[in-house]
């Protein structure tokens, strides 16, 4: 299983908790990650990555092995950490206030 | 006895405001969807428990949310927004193409017949609408494909379609105001649009009476009188009697006609309000009082409305979403401002109280009067 943790607004919005954890299908990378979670959780398209183009939110990021991952082509493997649930793939809003 | 429900979007979240047909004691509940940018929220006049809600957040794009049962409980629905074919420019404010891109919805209005269909006005400027009580949406392409669209250049606020009104006895004809760009109609449900910009004057375009560029800030009307329209426009106050074809200047004695809100009594069609704003550089009340104005005369004669609102001190502004009227005997008036007070009449603008206050800055504000 992998492990995802999702910032606040997107955690009520799925309602759920700081961590949830899914299955791929296919080869673990970022896309199919996303694609996992917009299929398990549907009000969260259009959240992480635009609708048309599927790229991230400008105002996220992606981290992973604490390593930042926002730039990585969507699909790049997952680290193998990740992908054994050893460490969480992280989605982080940008910090600002207001 | 009737009740009112007021619906308050604001910068962090939505309130629900209840009273009884007195209009005296409030009970405020909320936040909804707490942290999120609430712009719009509003009732479906043919089914007063459905409520639809545009959440927007620079973070997480644009969710939307519908209630069926009045806002107690909310469920997510769609919040795909496609502009239909390849959207091409409008010009950016420094007057270069700049591509179509869709941002946020900015007003949600419920049809008048039917719970399921809404109307939505989003930022890049479109008008989208569902069938399916928010599940899809599509885009009603022919206003932005209209021939002045690649021309359109945004407000301070972004390229908005801000305002919607539906024509209670023509279903065909329907308004539109886009800043700033201006008012437009349809008048065959949405295949073709005109622009309805004759007779109003902007000093601060090119040509002061372009047939499109001017910074409508907001329409309203009598659904009794569906030909006669008010515009608050960027500055001047405006009435129109034959639909939007031609306009006149009826600011007459306010003390400044600039101003985002304009409203129409319920009961009384040539009875309107607005709220005077310093300037277009000072978005707060002249001389730190707010003030309502009512004209009981279509226009140019207004009356300063104040007992009840804040005498001195008072800097904040009245967003163009952020009025409503009741639909009860004495009119109800409503407003919120962007220091957090939601302000209710219940005499027609004839003295106000504060039905909350404190809350993060108000961006609109609607009612519904409920059996």
């Amino acid at each position: 299983m992998i492990r995802v943790q999702l910032p606040f607004h997107l955690r009520t919005l799925a309602k759920v908790g700081s961590e949830i954890e899914l299955e791929v299908e296919g080869p673990p990378t970022q896309r199919s990650l996303i694609d996992a979670i917009e299929a398990l959780y549907p009000m969260l398209r259009g959240t992480i990555r635009d609708h048309a183009t599927l790229k991230r939110r400008a105002y996220l990021r992606f981290f992973a092995c604490e390593e930042d991952v926002s730039h990585d082509p969507p699909d790049t493997p997952l680290p193998d950490a990740v992908v054994a649930g050893a460490e969480p793939f992280m989605i982080v809003g940008a910090i600002s206030g207001g | 006895m009737s009740d009112v429900r007021v619906l308050v979007g604001t910068r962090k979240g939505a309130f629900i405001l209840t009273s009884d047909g007195k209009r005296k004691n409030w009970t405020i509940n909320g936040p909804h969807f707490a942290g999120w940018e609430i712009y719009h929220l509003k009732g479906s006049p043919a089914d007063p428990s459905r409520l639809y809600a545009s959440q927007s957040s620079n973070w997480f794009g644009q969710v939307l949310h519908r209630s069926s049962d009045g806002g107690n409980t909310w469920e997510t629905v769609g919040n795909a927004f496609a502009y239909d074919g390849t959207p091409g420019t409008h010009k950016w404010y420094d007057g270069t193409p700049h591509p179509w891109e869709f941002k946020r919805v900015w007003h949600l209005e419920p049809s008048l017949t039917s719970p399921d269909l809404v109307y939505a006005g989003v930022e890049d400027a479109a008008i989208f609408q569902t069938k399916d009580a928010g599940q899809s949406w599509t885009e009603m392409p022919a206003l932005r494909n209209h021939s002045t669209g690649n021309t359109w250049q945004p407000g301070a606020s972004g390229l908005c379609l801000h305002t919607i009104m539906l024509d209670a006895t023509n279903h065909n004809r329907m308004y539109v105001a886009i800043s700033a760009a201006g008012a437009f109609r349809t008048d065959d449900g949405g295949q073709s649009w005109k622009p309805i910009n004759q007779g109003l004057k902007s000093q601060f375009i090119p040509d002061p009476n372009a047939e499109v560029g001017h910074c409508v800030h907001r329409l309203a009307m009598n659904r009794s009188r569906p030909s006669v329209l008010f515009m608050q426009k960027h500055w001047d106050v405006m009435r129109s009697d034959n639909a939007g074809d031609l306009w006149t200047e009826v600011s007459g004695n306010l003390p400044t006609d600039f101003g985002f809100v304009i409203d129409v009594h319920t009961h009384e069609p040539d009875t309107i309000y607005v709220v005077p704003i310093k300037s277009d550089s000072e978005h707060f009340p002249l001389d730190g009082k707010l003030r309502v104005y009512r004209s009981r005369t279509g226009g140019n004669e207004w009356q300063e409305l104040s007992k009840g609102l804040p005498a001195k001190d008072c800097y904040v502004n009245v967003l163009r979403d952020a009025m409503a009227v009741d639909s009860l005997d004495a009119c109800g008036v409503y407003f919120g401002t962007t220091g957090g007070q939601v302000y209710g009449s219940a005499d027609a603008g004839d003295s106000w109280t504060t039905i909350a206050e404190h809350l993060p800055p108000v961006l609109s504000v609607e009612v519904q009067t409920l059996a």
